[in-house]
């Protein structure tokens, strides 16, 4: 089956002329339909702008110079600005970080949620009312004719998330983007955030990339994971392969940080360093310089991505073998 | 709600008292107006009767108090020159200028609006840093001076516009406006805008920052990513969001713009209570200038609340009954 | 530490103002202006007060024309036939005078209630603050007029008027960044320290309010200059005998509809430059010293 959304070498910059910093380098991205593909790295890794870069909302600096995103037969490169607009909320939906700062604070929500309806679809006013409060039903909100009528600041945080999810799936689109979409939430609302976002997309098979850089939540939630690093894919399979057999030297340092990896008392082992600055990028690997394994070819070249035997591909010279944890 | 309004009003009658007692007694320390009505064969007596018939002849603080008694019987006293009642005097005048400040405030959002747009959409190119640059200018230049430079341009060198008084006028609901005729809305051209640089330059500068700074909000992006039309994204979901500090401000500066008509009108000879302040006070006619103070101060108090009704409608956050606002 | 720092930050932050060509142009000219304005003496051709020196019979020439006298009038005469060139630098110096002046007084009886609002708090800020909201919901125009029309004229009144209109607006601000500032750590620190409070105040905030009152003081000059050259234009600033640039400009509204333009238009061009300028400078001084407003 082909799938709903193929990013095949994703190049995309900051600035222009010398003053360019390539922020996006040859990333790679497939989503099958039905699929929740995790996109994982910390911030500044290039995970939330591969979602901006996919629905064309960048910001007004950084702009698509490689690579190709296919949605379906399209590739959204070659579609004009109306056209993409056709494109956003009716076939791509995207779900934010902050439900804080998502809603317009000074519109109902129900004006919000027409706008999107109409976007795509003429209705009549009682048409577009009774969709929108199915909409708001199928999150799971309670008594949606009121909150139709209410203004953001009165609903809470997990309320407005998913008022936002409502307002994603109005059209059915074939892929959502949800651009860590429960950091800002309380651990218990995540947790039914989670849940609904994979329950709807399971029910209409919608294809879901989602980005977040919190391990948990990709082995809840997520089938697939690429892990990025300063604007690269450098591990991409399975989630229970990544997650086990971690074979770049950068996933295993995530998943060795995070507490629950390590047994009771021991002292979290952290990734020594920071990820370089987009302006000060390293020759070769950009990870070299906190990698453990390194070896001067790593300083020098490149690495180009790679299979395993465990199913992922994986961008480095030295990929491990043995499973995490294995060694503390 | 009801209270809010009530503590407002409460607000609005303690500085209005305090007004009063300034200007009254501000006021009364300069000149003495019976040398304008005395005539140069007056003798003590007739001063005298002067004083009394004018009420001069009490202590001032009586004539205080006399003052405030008329006061809240809306009487504020009878002009010196003129002979009739101030606010009656004040009432006639009232709609040149009010028509003057509304049709000025409308150039300010009709000509700045879409101008600091622009200018916020596309802060670098050169047509945004000119407009920027105007609005600079129509900032710091005294606005006589541009008025000056209109009736040099228009009426002396071009012959266009008429540069002074108020044209024709027509009764509309019992008003009599001049922006209905033709010839009223030559005369009014120039002066309104003239009056409307200040506020044109303001919401010039309100949009554009404005406009930058919600145009990276997350919820203009969750607009775009959802397919909303881009002309409701700006037109409406942006605007909206626009509109609050410029409503703040607009209706902020309002006040000052009636307070500024004093010099437009003085220039354009507009007959509106500007002109007519700036003539009581060359002739010291102290009634009309502490009738237009306290009209002035009232409609000012007045004003502040209605912004605020407007603002917590606008801004669903600051809804009155909150406490807070 | 500080002290180390201090002549880096002073160098940044200089080269940060001059990174703008435009602002450069604008400190220049305004730079250019007060000179003119403070030798005014020494580079007009004629001394406007000196009323032997001026002659009625050369009075409304334009620009460029020689008088009897065989001197050229660059700038043209007035109704009375003074030298607009020399009416004009003296005129400036006495907007700047009474921009410089009021901005000054306005500055520093404003800090003081200020600081006084910010350190007593209590309802003595409270009072404070309402007369400050008071003084700055009234137009200012309207205070000023009012307050001419009591005084009188003069430049001692007007300076009066226009720090009466100002002093709020540097109150306000520096209540604000003092309040700020009093809840910094250093401050505590130094309070940990029992420095004593003065000391506190005058090292420690203080000097942070600066940056926000210079840029304050900047626009309150610009603003008082504009608003006494408007007063001038209604009659009631200053005495006609010394005209300051609006006057000057009043003086040629007369003659405006007879076509002799160069009265008021040439006065007008020099208060516009010189106001633009101040009013460059600072908002130059706004986006280089407050990083939060740069857009």
């Amino acid at each position: 089956m082909a799938p709903v959304l193929s990013v095949r070498g994703l190049t995309t910059v900051f600035g222009s002329g010398t003053q360019e910093l390539r922020a996006l380098d040859g990333v790679d991205l497939t989503v099958h339909a039905g699929e929740i593909v995790a996109l994982v790295g910390e911030s500044g890794s290039g995970k939330s702008l591969t979602g901006f870069s996919i629905n064309g909302l960048l910001p007004g600096v950084a702009r698509v110079t490689g690579g190709s995103i296919r949605l379906g037969e399209v590739d959204l490169r070659t579609l004009s600005a109306r056209e993409m607009r056709q494109v956003r909320g009716s076939r791509v939906g995207m779900i934010f970080q902050d439900p804080m700062m998502t809603l317009n604070p000074v519109l109902r929500v129900e004006t919000q949620m027409r706008d999107a309806l109409r976007a795509h679809s003429t209705l009549s006013r009682q048409e577009v009312r009774t969709r929108l409060i199915a909409a708001l039903a199928e999150v799971g909100i309670a008594a949606p004719e009121q909150r139709l009528r209410a203004w953001p600041h009165e609903l809470s945080g997990g309320m407005r998330q998913r008022v936002a999810i409502a307002t994603a799936l109005l059209h059915s689109p074939e892929l959502i983007i949800a651009d860590e979409p429960t950091t800002a939430l309380d651990v218990t609302i995540q947790g039914q955030i989670l849940a609904l976002a994979q329950r709807l997309c399971r029910e209409r098979g919608t294809a879901l990339v989602w980005i977040t850089h919190d391990l948990a939540v990709v082995a809840g939630i997520a089938d697939r994971v690429s892990v990025m690093y300063a604007g690269r894919v450098v591990e991409e399979g399975p989630v229970d392969a990544v997650l086990d057999t971690p074979a770049h030297p950068y996933t295993r340092g995530l998943i060795d940080s995070v507490a629950a990896s390590q047994p009771k008392g021991a002292r979290l082992p952290m990734i020594p360093g920071r990820m370089p600055l987009l302006s000060d990028l390293p020759q070769g690997c950009a990870f070299a310089a906190r990698c453990p394994r390194r070896s001067p070819l790593c300083e020098t070249t490149r690495p180009e991505p790679h299979p395993t035997g465990a199913g992922q591909t994986v961008r480095c010279h030295h990929p491990l073998t043995e499973p995490a944890g294995a060694v503390a | 709600m009801a209270e809010f309004i009530l503590r407002r009003i409460l607000q609005a009658m303690l500085v209005l008292f305090v007004m009063t007692v300034l200007v009254f007694f501000g006021i009364h320390v300069i000149g003495n107006p019976v040398d304008l009505f005395a005539s140069s064969e007056c003798t003590k007596a007739c001063l005298d009767e002067i004083m009394v018939n004018l009420g001069l002849d009490r202590p001032v603080w009586q004539q205080y108090l006399i003052f405030l008694g008329n006061l809240a019987e809306g009487d504020l006293g009878r002009s010196f020159t003129h002979g009739v009642p101030a606010m009656s005097l004040i009432w006639e005048r009232f709609p040149a200028t009010l028509e003057l400040a509304v049709a000025a405030l409308v150039l300010a959002l009709v000509i700045g609006l879409p101008l600091g747009f622009y200018a916020g959409l596309r802060p670098d190119s050169w047509i945004s840093k000119a407009i920027m640059g105007l609005s600079m200018i129509g900032f710091s230049v005294p606005i006589f001076w541009i008025g000056l430079i209109m009736i040099l341009t228009f009426s002396v060198k071009l012959g266009w516009l008429p540069a002074i008084g108020r044209g024709d006028l027509v009764t509309v609901f019992g008003v009599r406006v001049s922006f209905l005729t033709l010839d009223g809305l030559r005369h009014l051209a120039m002066p309104a805008f003239t009056l409307s640089l200040l506020m044109m330059s303001m919401v010039i500068r309100l949009t554009r920052a404005g406009l930058r700074e919600v145009m990276t909000s997350d919820y203009i992006r969750f607009a775009r990513a959802n397919g909303v039309p881009e002309y409701r994204v700006l037109g409406w979901h942006a605007m909206k969001n626009l509109l609050i500090p410029i409503v703040t401000v607009l209706g902020m500066e309002f006040g000052g713009v009636i307070a500024f008509a004093v010099v437009t009108e003085s220039i354009f000879s507009w007959p509106g209570v500007g002109k007519m302040l700036i003539d009581a006070i060359s002739v010291l006619d102290r009634p009309l200038i502490v009738a237009y103070l306290i009209f002035v101060v009232t409609m000012f108090v007045l004003l502040n609340l209605v912004i605020d009704i407007l603002y917590s409608l606008l801004d669903p956050r600051v809804r009155l009954g909150a406490g807070a606002a | 530490m500080i002290i180390a720092e201090r002549p880096s930050r002073l160098r940044a932050f200089t080269r940060a103002f001059f990174n703008s060509p435009t602002a450069a142009i604008a400190l220049c000219v305004f730079v250019a202006m007060s000179l003119a304005a403070i030798f005014a003496h020494l580079i007009a051709p004629q001394d406007p007060y000196d009323l032997r020196s001026v002659s009625i019979l050369d009075n409304l020439l334009p620009p460029g024309e020689v008088s009897f006298g065989g001197m050229t009038y660059w700038m043209g005469t007035d109704g009375q036939g003074r030298d607009m060139l020399s009416a004009m630098l003296f005129g400036l110096r006495i907007s700047l005078i009474v921009g410089l002046a009021s901005g000054v007084i306005a500055l520093a009886f404003g800090t003081l209630i200020g600081l006084i609002a910010a350190f007593r708090g209590g309802w003595v800020d409270a009072l404070l603050m309402r007369i400050v909201d008071l003084q700055l919901s009234l137009p200012t125009i309207l205070v000023a007029l009012i307050l001419l029309v009591i005084l009188g004229r003069g430049i001692d009144k007007i300076i009066i008027a226009l720090v009466v209109v100002q002093w709020a607006y540097f109150a306000r601000t520096v209540r604000g960044v003092a309040l700020v500032e009093n809840a910094r750590d250093y401050v505590d620190a130094a309070r940990g320290l029992r420095l004593p409070p003065l000391r506190i105040l005058f090292f420690h905030i203080l000097p942070n309010c600066l940056p926000t009152l210079l840029v304050v003081a900047t626009i309150q000059m610009a603003q008082a200059i504009s608003l006494e050259a408007t007063l001038s234009f209604l009659g009631l600033g200053l005495p006609p005998t010394r005209p300051s640039l609006g006057l000057l400009i009043a003086n040629g509204f007369d003659y405006l509809q007879s076509g002799r333009w160069w009265i008021s238009v040439l006065p007008g061009v020099v208060l516009l430059v010189l106001v633009v300028s101040i009013n460059v400078v600072g908002d130059r001084l706004r986006e280089v010293l407050n990083p939060h407003l740069r857009g």
